[in-house]
């Protein structure tokens, strides 16, 4: 069994890797709340409109934002320490890239000419 | 080699150590950190997650731009009304599972076993109705594989008049999109009975105050899993419910 000196414990202790102790108020989840169920109304109405090329893109836009609105507030990623901000935007950028290469593959393909 | 002494409890006991409480494990040097690496933990999980989905969200991607038609006419079966109940009530159950966290934060007993089953009754909620549109597409003959007709789609019903019929290759293509459907749908439901099964064994804990008395960091965990199914639906409603909902 390896012990920790008393030194090795304080350097771990003052790493800024703990999570605050912030509690978020209910406050705080009641206008999330109201502003997830604003964009579901926002979303069936614009599924509506004849926005052209746009309603997916308005759909996925609105979509995006509920999204950020649970990762930050209900997730609590917003209060969370950098360790855990970093592996969330990692995570997602990395399905991003995977999204955005499979598409690029899609899109360059000479498609029924071989 | 010294595997025996990795395989049995070490014998020398907590005096030996600095006092901690009972729930802070031995290779961890304080709460908070033990807290930061189960909530890393759970996120590395959740990435993965997102990568199992994000498989499916990408063939739906090229699937919707090759079929887009038969896309279309598939969306236009399903209720926008209960699409837009049902993700009302997911949001609400979010709600009250953040709630729950809250209350465990305080260490209010009685309120988070009771925000707790909310959270199971709004789930439940949720997969009846679900039940209920995949009861209804199986009558309807959209169930690829095993029950389905392109009647619907070439020859659309008064109720449907408005929608253009599809030719006969086109409107086989709805199989891709019902297919991405029950794919989709229910993967995200299996997550939502896996999610309900913990929860009930998280409110007989949390009535016996494992969660008020100790750490919560289960409850917070699980919070994170709970949200994170919630924010597929976010997803899955607009794709699936909502394409071109002007025609």
């Amino acid at each position: 069994m390896s012990e920790h000196t008393p030194h090795e414990v304080e350097v771990l202790d003052t790493e800024p890797t703990h999570h605050s102790e912030h509690i978020v108020s209910p406050k705080i989840y009641g206008v999330i709340f109201g502003a997830l169920l604003l964009g579901t109304g926002l979303t069936v109405g614009a599924s509506y409109l004849e926005l052209g090329i746009f309603n997916p893109i308005v759909a996925i836009a609105i979509a995006c934002i509920k999204a950020v609105l649970v990762i930050l507030f209900f997730m609590h990623v917003k209060y969370s320490s950098r360790l855990t901000k970093l592996t969330v935007a990692a995570g997602f950028f990395t399905f991003i890239v995977l999204i955005t290469m499979t598409l690029t593959d899609y899109m360059s393909r000479a498609w029924g000419l071989w | 080699m010294d595997s025996q002494a990795i395989a049995t409890q070490p014998v020398h006991g907590h005096d030996e150590h600095a006092a901690h409480p009972p729930y802070l494990r031995h290779h961890f040097a304080t709460v908070e950190q033990q807290r930061e690496t189960a909530s890393f933990g759970m996120w590395l999980f959740l990435l993965t997650e997102i990568m199992f989905f994000g498989g499916m969200f990408a063939a739906y991607l090229i699937y919707r731009n090759w079929y887009y038609p038969a896309f279309v006419a598939g969306s236009h079966q399903l209720s926008i009304f209960l699409g837009t109940f049902n993700t009302a009530v997911l949001i609400c159950s979010s709600f009250t599972m953040a709630m729950g966290v809250h209350a465990a934060e305080m260490k209010w007993r009685k309120p988070l076993v009771g925000w707790l089953l909310a959270t199971i009754v709004l789930g439940c909620v949720f997969l009846g109705v679900k039940a209920d549109e995949y009861h209804e597409k199986w009558e309807k003959h959209h169930v690829p594989g095993l029950n389905f007709s392109v009647q619907d789609f070439t020859h659309p019903s008064a109720q449907y008049k408005e929608e253009p019929p599809l030719p006969m290759d086109m409107a086989q293509k709805t199989q891709v999109y019902f297919s991405l459907y029950f794919a989709m749908t229910g993967m995200h439901a299996l997550h939502m009975v896996i999610g309900i099964s913990i929860l009930l064994v998280l409110v007989v804990r949390a009535w016996g105050g494992a969660y008020t008395h100790g750490h919560m960091t289960t409850i917070e965990n699980f919070g994170l899993y709970w949200h994170f199914v919630d924010i597929v639906w976010i997803f899955l409603f607009p794709l699936l419910y909502l394409i071109s909902r002007h025609q």
